[in-house]
Order: C-alpha cells, then structure tokens, then sequence
C-alpha cells in the first residue's frame, strides 16, 4: 500500500502542493486531473523519489519510501515525458538494458515477441532515432509488458499513440490493475478499467484531495 | 551488482562506438594541443625535451574536460538518467559503469597515443614507458573526478566552461604528481614516490568521487 | 525533527535567524573596527623594524591573517554544507553562500599582499612558492563555488550542488596542499614562508593575533549582513518578510 501524508511539494519560489494525503492500495488506479503546472508531474516524480518532498511523508507498507530506497524502486515502474530510451540503439537493445538495469535480465527472444505485441514488428532492429514518436513511446512502454513492479507510476503514457495502441495500453493497464496491482497516471484520456477501482484525484484547487 | 555495472559500461561503449566522432575530436584535441607547443615555443630540443611531461599532461588533462560535458547530460536529456536513478541498484555502481565506458572511450585513446606524442618532444624510451604508466594510473582518477563537475552541472547554460571551472583546481594534485614522475626520471630522481602517489590518488578517486557523483546526480536531476 | 531537538533547531528558521542576526551585526562591526585599527595601530608604530627585511616585512600582518581567514571560512563553508545536506535545513545553506564572498576576498587580499611583499624581497611580483601556489588554488576553489551557484537558478539545487562541491573542495584542500608542497620542494623553487623569515617577537605575534581577531569579526559580520539579505530575497513572498517593519516604508 502507497501512503501520501501531508506532502509538500516547493518548485523554484512556488509551493506546487502543501498538505496533499492520500492511499492508494492493491488493485486501485488514481486518476490525476489538473490544468497544466498543478504539480501532476511534480507529484509524480517525488512519489518516485526523484524530487524531495519540502514536507510530509511518502510511505510504501507503512515505511518510509525515502528509507527503503532500493527496496522501493524495486517495486516501482516509472514511465515519464521523456522516454527514458537511446536514439543509437535499437528497441531490443533498449528494451533488454532497461530489464537489465531493473534487475530483471531478458533474452533477446522475449524482447523481440514484447515489441512484436507492441505492434513494433519489423521495426525491432532498427535504431530508435529513426522511428516516429509514437513508435518510440511504444518502445518506452514495453517496459510495462514485462514489469513485475506492483506500482505503476504513468506521466501521461497515452501521447503520441495512435488508436490501437491507447486501447492495447488500456487493456494492459485494466489487466495490471485486476492482478492487484497499483496505478497512478496522469492523461487527458478517460481511463476505462474492466475491474478494479478507478479513483480521481485533483490537483491545483484550493483544498487537495479525492473527488 | 556487477552485471548493472557491466550493463551501464557496455552500453555507453556501444554508444560510443555508434557515435565515433566525440571520440575522435578529444584524441585529436589532444595531439594538437600537444603539437602546438612546439610552434609556439621554438624547435630548441633541449627545451621540448624539459616541457615536455607538462605539456602532455596538461594536453590530456584539458582533453579530458572535453569530453566531460556529455557524460551526463546525453542521459539527462532523453530520460535514460531519471531511469538510472530510478533502478533497483546503488547508484555509485551505475555511476562508475559509466566513468569507466567513458575512460575507455575518451581516456584510454590518448593514453596510447601519448607516447608517439612524446617521440616529438625526443623523449627517451625509459622516459616515455613512465609517461605512459603516469597516465594510465592519472587518466581514470581525471575521469573520475571530473564526472563530479559533469554531474553538478547538467543543463546549466555555459555548462562545458563551468565543468572546467570546478574540476580542473580538483585535478592538481594529479598533474603534480603524473608529470612530475616523468620529469624526475628524466632527471634521473626516480619515478618511484611519484607513481605510488598516483596510485594512492586513484584509490581514494575510485572511493570517493562516484559516492559525490552519485549525490551530484540526485541533486541535478530533480 | 524530534520535539526535543526544536530549542536546538530554534534559531534554524530564517525569520529567527534573521531577527537573532540583525542584532548580532552591529556588536560585530565594532569589535571588527576596533580590532583592526588595534592591530593596524600596532603593526605601523608599536612593532619593531625586522632587522633582516625593514619596513617591508610589516605587511606579513594582513597578509598571514588573511590567508588563515581565507583557509578557515572556506572549511567553515563546507561544515555548513554538510549540515545543509544532512539536516536539510535551509539556512546552513544560506550560510555557506554568504560566506563565500568573504572568503574569496580573504584569499584575494592574501595573494595580493603576498605579490606587493614578494616584490621588494625577492625582486618579482610572483614566484611559484608552495604557500601563494596553494592560495592561488584556493581562489580558484572559491571561484567555482560561487560561479556554480550562479549558474543555477533553481535555488534548492543551488543550495545542494554548492554543498556538494564545497564538500568535495574541502577533502582535496589538504591533497591540494601537500602536493603543492612537493612540487615545490622537488623542483627547489623560491620559498617565500613569510611567517618564519625571522624569529617571531612576542609583538609580531599579539599584533598578527588581533589582526586575525578583527577579521572574524569582520566575517562574522559580513556574513551575517549577507546572510539577511538572501533570507529576505528567497522569502520575499511570505507574509513574515512583508510583515517586517522595514518592508513598510514605501
């Protein structure tokens, strides 16, 4: 279980979000809504730990994320803007590093069917630099395809996607989520889930909190 | 552990290897840095040959800065980083994947052409083996150190100059120490204490400067 | 933070900081003037001419405080750094950054006292002495600080950045040294020691004392003033900067 205490979030001279809880337990999606600059993504990246909370707490089964450190980016995958993938290497050779580095090593076989289920076929050898945007988020989010990470924390997964891959993405999420896993994510899409509990969450009012 | 290592390494030489011309400016950077002294300072022999463990080592030590600016920010720029710091695996270890592609990549070329360098500056055989020893034990703990400066200043305008800036003071005790022991067996003192100097400067590099890497990283990539 | 640690972490906040420093700056200053007419008084008439140097050798009495000072606040810096970095508090940040200024001055004034003292000794502006090598460096530390914390604009990542490389400087301050001591001594160049040229008189050394005092204080001060300034910039959104009474007048 992930538990948001009275966080405070300060960018720059602007405190973003100030005493913001929240939990978010097994098979639970949150939904973050927010105009533009409401701190979705700033919120997002301190869940990760990769901004520094100015106040509160952020707790992954009762323990501090912060003190866990490995033990929770363990359990976390994180897809954000940017794709996070080498433009000079192909999207096997992407895919595999990132398996790699998350402790998960995979062969080249079960990287190339991933990318194939992620419509990338024929494309699998080619260096990212060359694919088109939407190809390359594809690249990024096969990640998900082979994540065993129960939290899956989503900054607006769905862009540069065509029709068929938002809907295959959707199936993996609602899947994810059915198998008790935890998600949040933040899109301008409306998120339809199978089973399990969509929650929505908006930043940028006056008083934080759910829906 | 080790194979996080080996993963990081392995891929930016792979990097490197796709992208040849970074590497190849910072060795040429280096030759011509080292060939222009000569121009500058007259083909007297007698003089080159006394300059000449400085001028090399100072050639390699400004080609090593060189290279520093990309270290990070290439992996700061498409997300790969914030990946990096996010992986289930102690960031020093990541970290000195990395130092180590990048020495292997940028450092070691002029390591291996440092000695054809000083053939120019008629050093003599004995002479160019400790150059090459010095620079081999100096290179990596420049490599090191240096990607403390890279690390504080992704993204920052004027980030090249300003990596310069902080590391190189960093650097002396190296320089000191790598050409003074090719200028004292020239002079026939012995290289001994120098190299032991080095070697001592490498391990306290290899200790400390990836755990402030690391720190470096975490600050930046906020 | 624990409740009991809170007297200890009191003064931790700026708006107390900046109230507690307001108060402490003046008592610095006039300790700082006072101290340093003192020992200016007592280095021009109450110290003996140096048999062996003349008049000249008088500016050892800025010079070797200047270069403590210079050596003292920036491990003074880092110590805040570390603070900042371990406690996460903002002022020890702050701190260090008010510092840094003062230091570079110090280093600076050291350098140049040394140049305007090696001149009439050893007939150069400069000579490549272990001691004026190493301040030189120093200098160029302070320099990187200070550049690195202006090249970001983001002042948490300025605080932490800053820290982390004072606290990198400071473990190679002392590699600095003595490997600047061994070139030196390998390559038998000029050793300037301005300090140790003579016998130090029981004057010579009371003077350089309240010399060095004067300059603490004078940091302190300095820093202290500084110090305010960059609490009322950063905070300058918040009701408590706007509620401050020279905030008023318009």
């Amino acid at each position: 279980m992930l538990e948001v205490v009275k966080l405070e979030c300060v960018r720059g001279d602007r405190r973003l979000i100030s005493g913001l809880s929240f939990s978010l337990r097994q098979g639970e999606l949150m939904h973050l809504h927010g105009h533009n600059g409401s701190g979705k993504t700033t919120l997002m990246r301190t869940i990760c730990g990769l901004i520094q909370q100015s106040g509160g707490e952020i707790l992954w089964n009762g323990e501090s994320s912060r003190k866990l450190g490995e033990e929770f980016t363990r359990e976390l995958t994180y897809i954000g803007h940017k794709n996070g993938i080498k433009d000079d290497l192909n999207g096997i050779e992407n895919l595999q590093l990132s398996c790699r580095l998350a402790g998960m090593p995979i062969v080249r076989k079960t990287a190339w069917e991933v990318l194939e289920r992620m419509g990338l076929r024929g494309h699998e050898d080619l260096p990212v630099r060359v694919l088109s945007q939407g190809q390359k988020r594809r690249v990024t989010l096969a990640r998900l395809l082979l994540s065993k990470a129960p939290l899956w924390i989503l900054d607006e997964p769905f862009t540069a996607l065509d029709m068929a891959a938002v809907e295959f993405l959707q199936s993996i999420i609602s899947l994810h989520v059915e198998q008790g896993g935890m998600v949040i994510l933040t899109t301008h899409q409306e998120v339809r889930l199978t089973r399990g509990q969509v929650r929505q969450l908006r930043l940028g009012w006056k008083e934080e909190g759910d829906v | 552990m080790f194979d996080a290592f080996l993963a990081v390494m392995v891929r930016d030489l792979v990097l490197a290897m796709r992208r040849k011309t970074d590497v190849f400016s910072t060795l040429f950077f280096f030759v011509i840095v080292v060939s222009l002294f000569p121009l500058g300072i007259g083909p007297e022999m007698n003089t080159l040959r006394l300059i000449a463990p400085g001028v090399v080592w100072v050639a390699a030590l400004l080609a090593s800065m060189l290279a520093l600016e990309r270290l990070f920010a290439a992996d700061y720029d498409d997300g790969t980083l914030e990946q990096m710091l996010l992986a289930p695996q102690p960031l020093f270890i990541l970290v000195l994947g990395k130092v180590a592609a990048h020495w292997l990549a940028t450092g070691l070329p002029l390591v291996l052409m440092a000695p054809l360098l000083g053939l120019q500056y008629d050093l003599s055989a004995d002479a160019l083996r400790i150059l090459l020893y010095s620079l081999l034990l100096g290179t990596p703990a420049l490599s090191l150190i240096g990607a403390i400066g890279a690390a504080l200043t992704i993204g920052l305008r004027g980030g090249g100059v300003l990596v310069s800036l902080l590391v190189l003071p960093l650097c002396i005790p190296i320089l000191i120490f790598g050409a003074g022991a090719v200028e004292a067996n020239v002079s026939g003192l012995g290289e001994q204490g120098h190299i032991f100097m080095l070697g001592a400067l490498l391990v306290l590099s290899l200790l400390l400067a990836p755990l402030a890497t690391a720190a470096a990283l975490r600050v930046s990539a906020e | 933070m624990s409740s009991r640690l809170i007297n200890w972490f009191k003064f931790s906040s700026p708006p107390a900081f900046y109230d507690l420093a307001g108060r402490m700056v003046p008592w610095f200053t006039v300790i700082a003037v006072v101290l340093i007419g003192v020992g200016l008084y007592m280095s021009f008439f109450v110290a003996p001419t140096d048999y062996k140097q003349g008049e000249g050798y008088r500016i050892i009495f800025v010079h070797v405080p200047a270069a403590w000072m210079s050596m003292f606040i920036y491990v003074i810096m880092a110590l805040w750094s570390g603070i900042g970095l371990v406690f996460n508090t903002r002022l020890s940040a702050m701190m260090a950054q008010a510092l840094a200024p003062t230091g570079a001055m110090f280093t600076f004034l050291a350098l140049w006292t040394g140049a305007f003292w090696g001149k009439p000794m050893w007939g150069a502006w400069w000579v490549w002495d272990a001691r004026l090598t190493s301040e030189l460096i120093l200098l160029f530390l302070y320099i990187g600080f200070i550049a690195l914390q202006g090249a970001i604009d983001d002042k948490r990542r300025a605080d932490r950045a800053g820290a982390i490389l004072a606290l990198v400087g400071v473990v190679n301050i002392p590699i600095i040294y003595y490997s600047v001591k061994w070139w030196n001594t390998l390559h038998q160049g000029a050793s300037v020691s301005i300090s140790k040229g003579s016998s130090m008189g029981e004057v010579m050394l009371i003077t350089m004392l309240i010399m060095a005092l004067g300059f603490w204080a004078y940091s302190i001060a300095v820093a202290l003033m500084r110090v305010r300034s960059i609490i009322l910039e950063r905070d300058r959104d918040t009701t408590w900067v706007s509620q401050l009474p020279e905030m008023q007048v318009r």
